[in-house]
């Protein structure tokens, strides 16, 4: 990127929310059923129909609100949003536009080493569409209506973000919310949670905003950077040839890494806008907002607080332990494993979970991010990492051993138990065997031991690194180094 | 050619004391549509199950007595309304083979109480229009006269009742539609109050001014008749949680005592003398029964036609753009592509007065005209609103005209929609406030044309309306046209 100049990104979000029904119809909200079977007048757009507003919903939204700080409005309205496409079966999309439901609000994401709030400018309840599909026909397009009228909710954030990491960091921040206040699973692939940003540039120092270019069709946390990496550089390049930026809308195209054009403002759509005459404004109960906020879980950031205090960790280790689900569940369940190794072996709790923290956040972390939530299970279960982690605390092997034997053990998807007993792993710290390697390499090497002895101290590594060869490795290097020097100074 | 009963109280007694069955009840209003219809035009199509059900309800009853004054009536239903196993055709191409689904709550409600529906009635397409012109479907015409249209958009509903082929039917209400065919026909015709019946099943037109109401001969049929229907039904949330029984009780309220405005703006210079002078007579009918009558200002009424061309297009242009063709309904056979699917769908399925109202309405949303036109019309509506209340505060409803003339000619507005328009100017208001409103017929003018004097009350007031329709119902006495069978009641005006 050209250190020019500084990109200003805002994020819309799409979440569907983890209702048994629809907005409007009592339909059930579920993914995957086969085309067009979970759908009804109503969700089908016939004559006569009218929508009821499922409050479950609105609940979520409620909740969602409380969440991130937003003003929760007792007085919204839902609005008509115009459009024809065949997958909107009115011909026009139940929204909320001048009056949404929550406003302000905001999300902390990590900014290099720091943090930084982003702003939330607006969330509004609407209804989804249907979905067209064009793979594997010929001459004809088909529409699957089971997704239309499946609540989403919108989050509209401020055009705070300045980098695609915080860009993604936001996603992850919110999704990680969403999932622990219950209100959406957040799947991408799945299309329950999707993001579109409108992306700008201006020269650092400069607070105007340049002309800004939305993006949508990113359906990954990885296609977010991609695009917007791409997204910055097209922008810099243009602005650097004295090129002007065009209002536009571009779609971003996972195959080539770039974005495309799609149309421009001009053919902006006019939604024509206008209060929904079919469902009377939302009035909120302030007591039903109060009982939501009672019963709100406790949020990622407290547990990223306790965490921290609790274990000794710094802020950031604790956040990334918790922020995706899976490694949070995993590190959880390790660590009760890990208190009850320590109870049995009788050494203190606060060694393990220290050990544990370090190999989550370095190997596991790694390994999760190369090759996903399947090095999470089965034979690489919380229990085996426990077990790969008391192994290292009670010495009996080292912890570049057990590094070695978890990459083995990742690679051939077995347990790190059978890879220690396949390469016979374990660590000699008894003061007896080590003893017998140590009388076998002071015995054989009689010239070097004679100059360590006056005074050549260099030889000493030397000598350890014989002990070690004749244990195989399996030598304890701080206890056999202190040994040696024992028997040296004899 | 005599009905077997008249009013749904002679019909339940005489279905009670076994004077008739009600198979031999609904084949008397079958053999009236049989016989009157093709020349009148009101049915679009007939219910193939009726005498099937009479039947069923007749041996029902010889087991358990009927529990409801509508077990067995016979009624019809405007052709917006969805009657499941029926065609809902709105009297457009666009719908011509559009099965519904599910009833329609009105009908539901209906067919619980045992009533049978004989058939569908015409309309303009979609409920756009004000003398059933606008059919895509064909000419109903006016019993009183059969040169003359019947008023729109119910007409086929109005006709129904006005020719006795139907006791009672179901029509809407968007700016007149009920009130103004009564009137052209001579029957009772009721627009509730916003929120009084359920829409759920009304093929909609502008969502924020449609209500169901029913056509009658009778006030005390209209009353019975709202019992039924009023009400949430949990599939409409914009119904008011309001007791229905509450019309009962403002129904048994005294005339003596009432006051009665008399809006200015509805007697000022466009009213037709005929109708004027019908007026006069009932005016001194109710104060002769010991209302008192004062002159009231709703100065704001006289936009009203410019502030509903623009709040009812504009909805009705929004409710109007699910028929695309992709679902159900018409669809072209030209296009190739999705754009030319739209456009030629909509194009070749909608009739000319609706291609005029969702340009309209497209228009009055669009950006940069909303606030010159929909958001202006807005708030023009809430200054409509407030001189009513205002006039609710001094009187107990407003007495005026239904409509500036009797039935017109056929092709005499058709080819002017702005005159067309104006002949709902009257009725238009009670909508954008969203009060209850009827048409009780009056004397007939000296040509013998039907004209329907109008009451508008303050919000849930129908029971106290139908009261003081009643009042006139008695004095001008329920009139039959010549063509149906024997004239009744008193002479001209």
């Amino acid at each position: 990127m050209n250190p020019e100049f500084e990109m200003v990104v805002g994020l819309e979000v799409h979440t569907q929310l983890l209702t048994r029904s629809k907005l409007f119809c009592r339909c059930e909200n579920r993914f995957g059923a086969p085309p067009n079977t979970l759908v009804c007048p109503v969700c089908l757009g016939h004559p006569g129909v009218l929508p009821v507003l499922n409050e479950e919903a609105v609940r979520l939204g409620i909740r969602l609100g409380l969440a991130l700080g937003c003003t929760v409005h007792t007085r919204s309205v839902f609005d008509r949003k115009h459009y024809f496409y065949p997958d909107l079966p009115k011909g026009y999309q139940i929204s909320q536009f001048t009056h949404p439901l929550l406003t302000g609000g905001s999300l902390s994401v990590r900014s290099g080493e720091g943090v930084r709030e982003i702003r939330l400018h607006r969330i509004h309840m609407e209804e989804d569409a249907g979905k067209n599909l064009h793979a594997g026909i010929r001459d004809a397009s088909h529409v699957d209506l089971n997704r239309a009228g499946v609540p989403l909710l919108e989050i509209v954030s401020e055009p705070d973000i300045r980098t695609p990491e915080e860009a993604v960091d936001y996603l992850k921040k919110l999704r990680q919310i969403l999932r622990a206040i219950g209100i959406s699973d957040g799947n991408m692939e799945e299309g329950s949670f999707r993001c579109d940003a409108n992306v700008s540039l201006r020269r650092k120092g400069t607070s105007a905003f340049g002309t800004k270019v939305e993006i949508k069709n990113m359906n990954s946390f990885r296609f977010v950077q991609k695009a917007l990496l791409h997204e910055c550089d097209r922008q810099s390049a243009l602005l650097a040839r004295g090129e002007r930026v065009v209002s536009e809308t571009r779609l971003f195209d996972s195959s080539t890494g770039k974005t495309l054009s799609m149309r421009s403002k001009e053919e902006a759509l006019d939604y024509r806008y206008f209060p929904e005459p079919d469902l009377p404004p939302l009035v909120l109960d302030p007591n039903w907002i109060a009982e939501e906020r009672a019963n709100l879980p406790e949020l990622p950031q407290e547990r990223v607080f306790k965490l921290s205090e609790e274990l000794g960790i710094r802020e950031e280790d604790a956040e990334a332990l918790l922020l995706e689900e899976d490694l949070s569940r995993y590190f959880e369940e390790a660590r009760e494993v890990v208190v009850r190794y320590a109870k049995e072996g009788g050494w203190p709790v606060e060694l393990g979970t220290g050990r544990l923290v370090n190999f989550i956040l370095s190997e596991v972390l790694r390994e999760w991010n190369r090759k996903g939530a399947r090095i999470l299970s089965g034979e690489l279960c919380p229990e085996e990492i426990a077990y790969l982690v008391a192994q290292v605390v009670e010495e009996r092997i080292s912890l570049n051993q057990a590094k070695e034997v978890y990459a083995m053990a990742v690679e051939s998807l077995r347990s790190p138990k059978s890879v220690i007993k396949e390469h016979n792993l374990s660590q000699e710290s008894g003061e007896e065997k080590l003893g017998e390697w140590i009388r076998e390499v002071l015995a054989e090497n009689p010239a070097e031991v004679q100059s360590y002895r006056e005074g050549k101290e260099r030889v000493f590594g030397f000598l350890v690194g014989q002990v070690m060869k004749k244990s195989g490795g399996k030598a304890n290097p701080q206890k056999a180094n202190l040994l040696l020097k024992d028997y040296l100074s004899r | 050619m005599t009905p077997l009963f008249d009013g749904i109280a002679s019909f339940a007694q005489g279905r009670d004391s076994r004077k008739f069955s009600i198979e031999e009840a609904v084949r008397s209003c079958l053999d009236r549509i049989e016989n009157l219809d093709p020349e009148l035009g009101a049915f679009l199509s007939l219910n193939p199950n009726a005498v099937n059900r009479a039947r069923q309800l007749d041996n029902r009853m010889a087991r358990n007595p009927a529990q409801s004054p509508f077990y067995g009536y016979p009624v019809a239903i405007k052709d917006n309304l969805h009657v499941a196993g029926m065609p809902t055709t709105c009297a457009s191409r666009m719908l011509a083979n559009y099965r519904p689904l599910e009833n329609a709550t009105v009908v539901d409600r209906l067919l619980k109480a045992g009533a049978v529906i004989l058939g569908k009635t015409n309309m303009d397409e979609f409920a756009m229009g004000s003398s059933t012109e606008n059919s895509a479907m064909g000419v109903t015409r006016n019993p009183w006269d059969t040169r003359r249209v019947p008023g729109g958009s119910s007409g086929g509903s109005a006709v129904a009742v006005a020719s006795d082929m139907a006791p009672m039917a179901l029509g809407s209400d968007t700016g007149g539609s009920i009130r103004q065919p009564a009137a052209f026909c001579g029957v009772l015709g009721l627009k509730p109050t916003y929120g009084r019946i359920s829409r759920y099943g009304l093929v909609a037109f502008s969502s924020s001014l449609d209500q169901i109401g029913p056509f009658a001969r009778r006030a005390q049929d209209a009353l019975e008749m709202m019992l039924v229907l009023s009400g949430p039904d949990g599939r409409d949330m914009t119904v008011a949680s309001r007791n229905p029984e509450e019309m009962r009780r403002d129904f048994a309220s005294e005339v003596r005592g009432m006051v009665i405005g008399m809006p200015e703006e509805f007697f000022s210079d466009g009213l037709d003398d005929g109708v004027r002078v019908s007026l006069e007579r009932a005016r001194e009918v109710l104060a002769a029964e010991g209302a008192e009558f004062r002159p009231v200002r709703l100065p704001s009424a006289q936009y009203g036609i410019n502030v509903y061309y623009l709040i009812a297009t504009s909805e009705a242009a929004s409710n109007l753009s699910r028929y695309d063709g992709v679902r159900y309904g018409y669809r072209s056979l030209k296009a190739s592509n999705i754009r030319d699917l739209y456009t030629h769908t909509r194009q070749e399925g909608f009739g000319p007065e609706v291609k005029r109202r969702i340009l309209l309405g497209t228009f009055a949303l669009s950006a940069g005209y909303q606030d010159q036109y929909y958001r202006k019309a807005q708030q023009v509506q809430s200054l409509i609103r407030e001189e009513f209340d205002r006039a609710f505060h001094e009187v107990d409803m407003l007495f005026a005209p239904t409509t500036p003339t009797p039935p017109f000619l056929f092709g005499e507005k058709s080819s002017d929609p702005l005159a067309m328009y104006l002949s709902d100017i009257y009725t238009i208001s009670a909508n954008l406030a969203g009060l209850p409103a009827l048409s009780v017929p009056s004397w007939p003018t000296a040509e013998g044309l039907p004209v329907g004097a109008q009451l508008i009350g303050p919000a849930w007031s129908e029971g106290r309306l139908l009261k003081v329709a009643s009042v006139l119902e008695e004095a001008v006495g329920v009139r039959r046209p010549p063509m149906t069978g024997e004239r009744q009641g008193g002479e001209a005006a």
